[in-house]
């Protein structure tokens, strides 16, 4: 049976969730050309509170798939998925309105989920601060840069006050520089706020930069192939040492993997 | 499972993290700096050579060579093409009776009026078309339709159905700007990026919250150009009826004066009016919708200088 539910445990404050999220033996198939075709198989994932795991894998493995799944914008085919009250999703694209000024997209954000008119506008600039860009408040999309788009994108999720903070590749069609610092953002802010993070990728070092956990996903179709703890201690650098021989090391298992699919 | 625990040594964390803090900042707001794009409005004087010389330059070379028709004798029929000053001194005339600004209010006030009930139909009908999928499949075809006939052909059945009143003109004004309208807005919606839906559905934008938060804004760019559409059908189907159900109780539109020019064999009345129906549509398109669609681009980072 294939089911999604939120909990609503932690909104009495009796009793904190032990999960953000909770994936159990989630299968996901698609109609194609050769009949159904399996793109998520049986996994089984959970993320604890105010952790940071990173979803690493190569093209196919249904990544993107189950970051919709545990957003609720599909359902899985088998299995179960229940999180902590609704996850707010950030896009590869940042996603902003543009007929929006960069505050009125978190106004936006902040009025969908009831917050009074008065306080909008507050809390819009202290989450403004928090991505620390004060100033940009009327400013339109197309006249921010794409670090900041993503910063104020960043924003708009966090106005959402989710525990679990889904984000799709969202750096990766920025340039090395400006990636890098938002690598550093993100871990501050992730770190401020105690957020839960479930974080997909294909781009390794990022992943080890960023996480506390790392889990590799195999290609069509998708499963859990290893899982890494990362035990290097935050602020890091995607240049540290310590970052860089545990990426060969997931670097190797993921070639593997992906060598596995021109064998037949 | 591998699990790896290594520690960086070099440094101690806490360390880096304050010194990090402060240069993370500046880093930040130097990358902010270089990255903006700084856009300064275009001095007039550019803007008068650029946008409004050459339309200029068109008009005067059309009025010469129209003077030179006439004063080289190439027509010398005054029946057939009278001179520029000709038309003028009608033009004046009528202005100096005041009776020229009546001709324009008639003939606008109707034209706007219906083009606003033809706003009211135009737009829940295209989002219903738009959205409601059985409705697309049994009317969506037909509206597309509708905006390939001319609407002159609407005018005989609204005389007959209607009679020879405003209320006709204003049923074949609505035949024809309507479909416009709501076709700009279906196709306005239809363009919506589907990554919009989805970022406004993770926001909780769903149902009608999603339609009125998300799909109309994201739609405005298509339907600010089905209005400007929807005008010009307005303006050309009122002109259409006005030429062909002329009747004096009605009043003396545009369309009436160019008709009425045509019973009495004056060619600079003809020609007035032709000119005055030329010049108030583009006037209405160039103070109302132009404006309109240029904000709607502009503030969206959609209109591409240059």
């Amino acid at each position: 049976m294939a089911t999604t539910t939120t909990l609503a445990k932690a909104a009495d404050g009796t009793e904190p969730a032990a999960y953000a999220a909770r994936i159990e033996h989630v299968s996901k198939s698609f109609a194609g050309p050769a009949g159904q075709q399996l793109v998520l198989d049986d996994i089984t994932l959970d993320v604890a509170p105010g952790e940071f795991v990173t979803l690493l894998g190569a093209s196919g493995c249904g990544k993107s798939t189950l970051l919709n799944l545990v957003a609720g914008l599909d359902r899985p085919s088998a299995g179960g998925i229940s999180t902590d009250g609704r996850p707010a999703l950030m896009f590869q694209e940042h996603a902003l309105f543009p007929w929006l000024t960069a505050g009125k997209n978190i106004e936006l954000a902040l009025r969908l989920r009831g917050v009074p008119k008065a306080e909008r506008r507050d809390k819009a600039e202290e989450l403004l601060g928090l991505v620390r860009l004060k100033g940009a408040y009327g400013k339109r999309v197309h006249e921010l840069s794409g670090g900041m788009r993503q910063r104020v994108a960043l924003a708009r999720a966090l106005a959402q006050e989710s525990k679990l903070l889904l984000m799709d590749e969202p750096f990766a069609a920025l340039d090395a520089i400006t990636r890098d610092v938002l690598h550093d953002e993100l871990t501050r802010i992730w770190r401020e706020t105690k957020l839960s993070v479930l974080f997909v990728t294909h781009n390794v070092r990022e992943a080890v930069r960023l996480a506390e956990r790392v889990v590799l996903l195999s290609s069509r179709p998708g499963r859990v192939a290893r899982e890494w703890t990362v035990g290097i201690p935050q602020p890091r650098r995607i240049e540290d040492t310590a970052v860089a021989e545990l990426s060969v090391e997931i670097t190797e298992e993921l070639r593997g993997e992906i060598r596995r699919h021109g064998q037949h | 499972m591998a699990s790896t625990d290594t520690t960086d040594t070099t440094r101690p964390a806490g360390d880096r993290a304050a010194k990090d803090g402060g240069d993370l900042a500046g880093l930040e707001a130097g990358l902010d700096a270089l990255e903006s794009v700084q856009q300064g409005r275009t001095p007039l004087r550019q803007t008068l050579v650029e946008k409004v010389l050459p339309p200029t330059v068109a008009v005067l070379l059309v009025l010469a060579v129209w003077q030179a028709l006439v004063s080289f004798e190439i027509v010398d029929d005054p029946s057939k093409l009278p001179a520029p000053s000709d038309v003028w001194d009608v033009l004046q005339q009528s202005w100096l009776q005041g009776e020229l600004l009546g001709y324009i209010w008639t003939s606008v006030s109707r034209g706007l009026l219906g083009f606003c009930f033809a706003l009211l139909i135009g737009t829940p009908l295209g989002l219903l078309v738009a959205r409601v999928k059985f409705v697309r499949a049994a009317i969506g075809p037909i509206l597309s339709g509708l905006q390939s006939l001319p609407s002159v052909a609407w005018v005989p059945p609204a005389v007959i159905w209607l009679g020879l009143n405003n209320s006709m003109m204003y049923a074949v004004i609505l035949l024809g700007a309507v479909p416009s309208i709501a076709n700009g807005l279906v196709s306005g919606v239809d363009q919506v990026p589907p990554l919009f839906l989805r970022a406004g559905r993770t926001l909780g934008a769903t149902g009608l919250k999603g339609t009125w938060h998300i799909v109309l804004p994201a739609a405005l760019p298509g339907y600010v150009a089905g209005l400007k559409q929807g005008w010009a059908f307005s303006w050309r189907s009122l002109m259409a009826a006005e030429i062909i159900a002329s009747f004096p109780d009605l009043g003396v539109g545009l369309g009436q004066l160019l008709e009425n020019g045509r019973n009495a064999s004056d060619m600079a009345m003809v020609f007035e009016a032709i000119l005055l129906i030329l010049v108030v549509g583009i006037a209405i398109d160039l103070l109302i919708f132009s404006p309109l669609e240029r904000w709607v681009l502009r503030s969206r980072g959609l209109l591409v200088k240059g």
